[in-house]
């Protein structure tokens, strides 16, 4: 707990018209920690990432990265910052125009200058690193989704970002190729040291990729702890959000 | 009453909304223009899509337009006026108005809806989210080089549409009204102003960053899925056809009031 603060996320708000998504959230992230938040469907966790890499300026509050407000930048400073992070998308984001290895090496064909073979070789090591190189020539639309989301995976790492932004990496994916996801993260984490934050409602995925986990409920941040804590908590929330129950304080729609 | 009144208050804001929204487009795509060298290869990308996909239809359009303003200019002649101004009218009218505008559409309606059903699916599947994240700006790598082109392009298929649609009047004349080619060419050559063509070119030019504009902003305002992409085409195409008409009206007060008066 000692490592130094690298994003900070401080009384965010943040509505769409007459819904109050976030409500003033406050939460630090730890360099090189991997940090799940969990919470139901539709309760603001992709608005919450999203924020953090400044796609969505919040109506209050702020989101400091490395001390920075990412928050109220001007876009070019905000383009160098983005520059920190990689994205995984829930459904993947691929660019259907391109090939696999294009999609891959994208972001270093457009902030370098790499020769074209250069630009092959490193989307072939990335794909490697997800068991994708074989699809290397494909186009998006001809892969599975784990595949996509494998090759998205790939995409996000390839700028080697300091911070990976993971929206729902394991939502609709079977439970095997999500287990594959689950370890892929996890490898990265531990090869790359980069500090992971994940959005998710799948406990199983929570529970294996996760260093400490968060709920958010309401528009706030409700639980904070490590694992072992969310087992053991007596939170409400959280009690009925692993247990899966419709009995409780959080009400479904 | 009170409820027609707070819908027209309603629709007003989100016009006006909607013109800022614009607006701000605009600023953008002039912000990164300086940036035009880095998206040579989109851009031509782009032209050839815009230009060479659109031929097989300006053809067919400025063919058939040519042929017809023969016709119906000997028609409406009724023996009263010389053969040979066939050849003048049609010259004319292509150059200045059908050639343009006629293009203007009709590239316009294919062109605006196919950019906005593009960039309309890349922001509904988090394509632009995507892009953005990686700190690489829509506007110059979607946006700019599909302004650009349109802004080439469309005077370019508008040359090539100008060119046709004579020829096809020629061959009207030639072959139904049984005029000889020459008195067509000879009265198409006795009122031929190079300021027609110039006129033309710069209505021209005005469609083509209208027809641009429209399709890259109504894409970028999508949202709600397949429904969503089906009605930013639309609105791109509706909005482009008439914007060409408006802006013909004051290009024509405008150039021929001002510029070649």
């Amino acid at each position: 707990m000692s490592k130094e603060v690298v994003l900070s996320v401080q009384g965010l708000e943040k509505s769409f018209g007459d819904q109050h998504v976030l409500r003033g959230v406050d939460i630090d992230i730890r360099r090189g920690e991997s940090i799940v938040i969990i919470g139901p469907s539709g309760c603001g966790k992709s608005v919450l990432l999203r924020h953090m890499i400044g796609l969505h300026q919040p109506d209050k509050g702020a989101v400091y990265v490395d001390g920075v407000d990412v928050s109220h930048m001007r876009r070019r400073d905000l383009y160098e910052v983005r520059k920190k992070f990689g994205f995984l998308f829930q459904a993947s984001a691929l660019f259907d125009s391109m090939t696999v290895g294009e999609n891959v090496s994208i972001g270093l064909k457009e902030h370098f200058h790499l020769s074209p073979e250069e630009l092959r070789r490193t989307a072939e090591v990335q794909l490697d690193l997800v068991n994708l190189r074989s699809a290397i020539d494909k186009k998006p639309s001809e892969l599975s989704g784990g595949m996509r989301k494998r090759a998205a995976l790939a995409r996000a790492i390839a700028m080697d970002p300091e911070i990976i932004l993971y929206d729902e990496p394991t939502t609709g994916l079977d439970p095997i190729t999500a287990d594959v996801i689950n370890d892929l993260i996890r490898s990265l984490q531990k090869r790359f040291h980069a500090t992971s934050i994940t959005v998710t409602h799948d406990m199983t995925s929570a529970y294996k990729i996760a260093d400490r986990i968060a709920m958010l409920h309401e528009g706030r941040i409700v639980f904070d702890g490590a694992v072992e804590d969310v087992k053991g908590t007596e939170n409400p929330y959280v009690q009925q959000f692993i247990c899966g129950k419709a009995e409780g304080p959080i009400q479904t729609v | 009453m009170r409820e027609a009144v707070s819908s027209l208050g309603r629709g007003a804001m989100r016009a006006i909304a909607e013109l800022g929204e614009l607006a701000i487009l605009v600023v953008r795509i002039i912000k990164v223009l300086p940036q035009l060298p880095r998206t040579v290869r989109l851009t031509v990308v782009q032209m050839m899509e815009m230009g060479v996909g659109s031929l097989p239809l300006v053809i067919v359009t400025s063919f058939f337009t040519g042929g017809v303003a023969a016709v119906q200019a000997a028609y409406q002649f009724q023996n009263w006026i010389p053969d040979r101004f066939v050849g003048s009218v049609v010259g004319r009218s292509v150059l200045i108005e059908l050639g343009p505008v006629l293009t203007g559409l009709v590239v316009g309606g294919r062109v605006g809806a196919s950019i906005a059903a593009e960039l309309g699916t890349m922001k509904v599947t988090e394509q632009i989210d995507a892009l953005e994240a990686m700190a690489i700006d829509s506007t110059r790598y979607l946006v700019l080089p599909r302004f650009v082109a349109g802004a080439i392009m469309i005077p370019v298929v508008t040359i090539f549409a100008d060119g046709l649609a004579i020829f096809g009047g020629y061959l009207a004349a030639v072959g139904s009204l049984g005029m000889s080619g020459e008195t067509y060419v000879s009265g198409l050559r006795l009122f031929f102003e190079t300021s027609d063509v110039w006129s033309g070119m710069i209505k021209s030019l005005v469609f083509g960053m209208v027809i641009a504009l429209m399709g890259c902003y109504y894409g970028l305002q999508t949202s709600g899925g397949a429904e969503g992409v089906g009605k930013s085409a639309t609105h791109a195409v509706v909005s482009s056809c008439l914007l060409i008409l408006i802006s013909d009206y004051i290009l024509a007060e405008f150039l021929f009031s001002w510029i070649f008066a």
